[in-house]
C-alpha cells in the first residue's frame, strides 16, 4: 500500500532563548519551549484545523513545517523532504498563506504579481493560465486584477494571497489565520473556496485560526495545542464527547417554573424573563423523552435545541 | 536556467515597482549622485587647506577617493540594501522570502536592488578617469590588470561588510545602525590615505579589518610609490585575496544566521 503520509512530526521541539529583566541592569537568560514535543501525522487530502490560544506554538509549528525555522530537536518531514535543508525544493510543492505577511508585490497589480510567481515557481504557461482562470472565477477577482496591491481592501488582498499560494498547484496548503480581519462576506468567500478546494481530495490543508467557525465549516480533524503540546487530536464531535459538551434545550413557558423544579435527564442551567424562559443541559444524546417530560410538567409555548458551541469547549480546554 | 529566469523576473518586478512612482524615482536617482559627489568634494576641501596630506598630493588623494568610490558604489548598488534585512526580520517579510523556492540571499538582493543608486558608479568612474589623467602612471600590463581588479575586489570586500553587518539582524532583531559603523565608516576610512590615521585605530581598520587594501595599497602600486607605513610593494596586489577572505567569512556568517533566524510572532 502506498504511504499516504504527507506531514510527519516526531518529538518536534522549538526552544527560544529570551532575556528577562532580573534587576536594574542584569538580564537573565531563560529558555522557553514554544513547541514542546509534538507528534503528529497528517495524510494526503486531510483538512486539519490547528488551533490554540495566542502563543501556543501554532505559527512556530507552521514555520518549522515550511523550513522558515530550524527545529531545536525532533524530526519533521513534509512531502518526504526535510524542510530546512531542502527548503527550496519543498517550497515548490507547498502553498503558504500567512494572514499577516504578504506574498504579493505591494506596488504591482495582482496580475503582475501572479506573472512573477509563475516564473519563480517555474509553472508551465498553460497550467498557470488554467489555475488562474479557476481562481479568478471562484474568488471573483475580475474586478481588481489590474489594481496595484497597495490599493486593495484586506478582503480583496486575501483572495489575491490565496490565488498566489495556489498557482503552482501545491500538494500542501498551509494557512496561518486566513480569515483574520476579514468582513463576514469575505470570510464566507474564503471559506467556501477552501471547502471546495478540500473537497477535491488532492490538496492537504492545514490551517491555524482563532475563528472557530473556520474549523466547524472546513475541518474534519481538529488539533488543539496549548503550551506547545497537543491536547486534543480528533474530530470536533470527539472533542465535544471528551469534554462533555451538552446540547442545550431552551423552553419558552406560559407560566414560570415552580421553585425547586427538576427535570429527569437534564439539568436546569438558567432561568430568564422572570422564569418564562428556562435552559437545560441534556445529559444524554436523546432529546425526545426529556421534551415529553417537560411538556407534561409545564405549559411549553416554544422549544429549541442548541448545538454545543465549540468556542465554549475550547475556552474550557484552554482554561484547564 | 529556469532559476536564472526567475531571478531576472524578480528584478523586472522591482523595476516596475519603483517606476510606478516615476517622478520620485527620477529625483532620487539624481540626488543619489550627490552622496558620491560629496565624498570627492570633502577630499578637495581638505586639499584646499594644505597642499599635501600625510605626504600625499591632491592628485594622489583624488586617485584614492575615486578607487574607493567606485568600489563602494558598485557594492552599495549590488548588495547595499541587504541592510534592510533588519526591517524584513522585524516585519516578517523574511518569512515570505523563505517560503519561496529561491535562495533567500538572491531574493533579498533583487527584490530591493536600489536602482536609484545606479548613477553613482558612472560618476565614480568619471572621477577615476580624471584621477588617472592628473597622476603620472607608468603603465605596465600588471598595472592595467590592477586598475580593473581593484574596484571589483573593493566591491566584493564592501559587499562582504554589508552582508556581515546585515547578518547581525538574525541574532539581534534590533540591530539598528551598528552595522553602518563598518559599512559607511569603512567607506570614509578608505577615501583617504591610510597614514592620515594613527595609532590602534589605523592598525585595526587598515590591517585588522582590511580596509587599507581597498584603495590605499592599490593606489600606491599604481603610482609606484613606496608605502610610508612600510608595507611591501606586493601589498597593492593583495586586495583580491583580502576580498575573498572577507567574502568567505560573510557567506559562513550568513548561512549560520539563516539557521538562527527566529522569525517574529504569529
Amino acid at each position: 500500500m502506498r504511504d499516504r503520509t504527507v506531514i510527519e512530526m516526531r518529538a518536534l521541539r522549538k526552544d527560544f532563548t529570551v532575556r528577562v529583566k532580573a534587576g536594574r541592569l542584569r538580564r537573565e537568560k531563560r529558555t522557553v519551549a514554544a513547541v514542546d514535543g509534538i507528534d503528529l501525522r497528517i495524510e494526503r487530502g486531510e483538512l486539519v484545523g490547528y488551533i490554540g490560544p495566542n502563543g501556543a506554538g501554532k505559527s512556530t509549528t507552521l514555520k518549522m513545517l515550511t523550513g522558515v525555522l530550524t527545529p531545536s530537536a525532533g524530526d519533521v518531514s513534509v512531502c518526504g523532504l526535510r524542510p530546512v535543508p531542502q527548503r527550496t525544493r519543498l517550497a515548490l510543492r507547498l502553498g503558504v498563506v500567512f494572514g499577516q505577511r504578504s506574498q504579493l508585490w505591494w506596488d504591482l497589480p495582482l496580475r503582475e504579481s501572479f506573472g512573477l510567481l509563475q516564473h519563480i515557481y517555474r509553472v508551465p504557461a498553460a497550467e498557470h493560465a488554467a489555475r488562474l482562470r479557476r481562481c479568478v472565477a471562484l474568488l471573483d477577482l475580475d474586478g481588481f486584477l489590474d489594481t496595484p496591491v497597495r490599493q486593495l481592501s484586506l478582503g480583496q488582498r486575501m483572495r489575491g494571497e490565496l490565488t498566489a499560494a495556489l498557482l503552482h498547484g501545491p500538494e500542501v496548503l498551509f494557512l496561518d489565520e486566513p480569515t483574520i480581519g476579514l468582513d463576514v462576506v469575505s470570510k464566507q468567500a474564503v471559506r467556501s473556496f477552501l471547502a471546495e478546494l478540500g473537497a477535491t481530495g488532492d490538496v492537504t490543508l492545514v490551517l491555524t485560526t482563532h475563528d472557530l467557525a473556520d474549523i466547524e465549516r472546513l475541518c474534519g480533524r481538529l488539533v488543539v495545542i496549548d503550551h506547545g503540546r497537543v491536547v486534543h487530536d480528533g474530530t470536533i464531535e470527539a472533542l465535544h464527547a471528551r469534554y462533555g459538551s451538552r446540547r442545550r434545550l431552551v423552553a419558552d413557558l406560559d407560566a414560570p417554573l415552580p421553585p425547586g423544579f427538576e427535570l429527569d435527564g437534564a439539568t436546569l442551567v438558567s432561568l430568564e424573563a422572570d422564569g418564562h424562559r428556562a435552559s437545560f443541559d441534556l445529559l444524554s444524546d436523546v432529546a425526545g423523552p426529556v421534551v415529553g417530560r417537560l411538556s407534561a410538567l409545564a405549559s411549553v409555548r416554544d422549544l429549541s435545541l442548541v448545538e454545543p458551541d465549540i468556542e465554549d469547549v475550547v475556552a474550557r480546554l484552554y482554561a484547564s | 536556467m529556469a532559476e536564472l529566469r526567475a531571478y531576472a523576473m524578480l528584478l523586472g518586478g522591482q523595476w516596475r515597482s519603483v517606476t510606478s512612482y516615476r517622478a520620485s524615482f527620477a529625483v532620487e536617482m539624481i540626488t543619489n549622485i550627490g552622496g558620491t559627489a560629496l565624498d570627492v568634494l570633502a577630499v578637495l576641501v581638505i586639499f584646499q587647506a594644505t597642499t599635501n596630506v600625510a605626504g600625499f598630493s591632491l592628485p594622489e588623494g583624488v586617485l584614492i577617493v575615486s578607487l574607493s568610490s567606485c568600489a563602494f558604489a558598485l557594492a552599495d548598488f549590488a548588495v547595499g540594501n541587504i541592510d534592510r534585512l533588519k526591517t524584513y526580520v522585524r516585519t516578517g517579510t523574511m518569512d515570505a522570502v523563505l517560503v519561496r523556492p529561491l535562495s533567500a540571499f538572491g531574493q533579498l538582493i533583487l527584490m530591493d536592488l536600489p536602482l536609484r543608486k545606479a548613477l553613482r558608479l558612472p560618476f565614480g568612474m568619471a572621477v577615476l578617469a580624471v584621477a588617472l589623467r592628473i597622476n603620472h602612471v607608468e603603465w605596465t600590463p600588471a598595472r592595467v590588470v590592477l586598475l580593473v581588479v581593484t574596484p571589483l575586489a573593493g566591491a566584493v570586500f564592501f559587499a562582504s561588510i554589508f552582508v556581515l553587518s546585515a547578518s547581525l539582524a538574525f541574532w539581534w532583531v534590533d540591530s539598528g545602525e551598528v552595522g553602518s559603523a563598518f559599512t559607511y565608516g569603512g567607506r570614509d576610512f578608505t577615501a583617504y590615505p591610510t597614514p592620515v590615521y594613527s595609532g590602534w585605530f589605523r592598525v585595526v581598520f587598515a590591517y585588522g579589518l582590511g580596509f587599507g587594501f581597498v584603495a590605499y595599497q592599490p593606489a600606491l602600486a599604481l603610482l609606484g610609490r613606496a608605502d610610508p607605513l612600510g608595507m611591501p610593494a606586493w601589498a597593492g596586489f593583495a586586495s583580491p585575496l583580502v576580498a575573498l577572505l572577507a567574502a568567505g567569512l560573510a557567506a559562513a556568517v550568513w548561512r549560520t544566521g539563516i539557521r538562527h533566524y527566529r522569525s517574529t510572532g504569529s
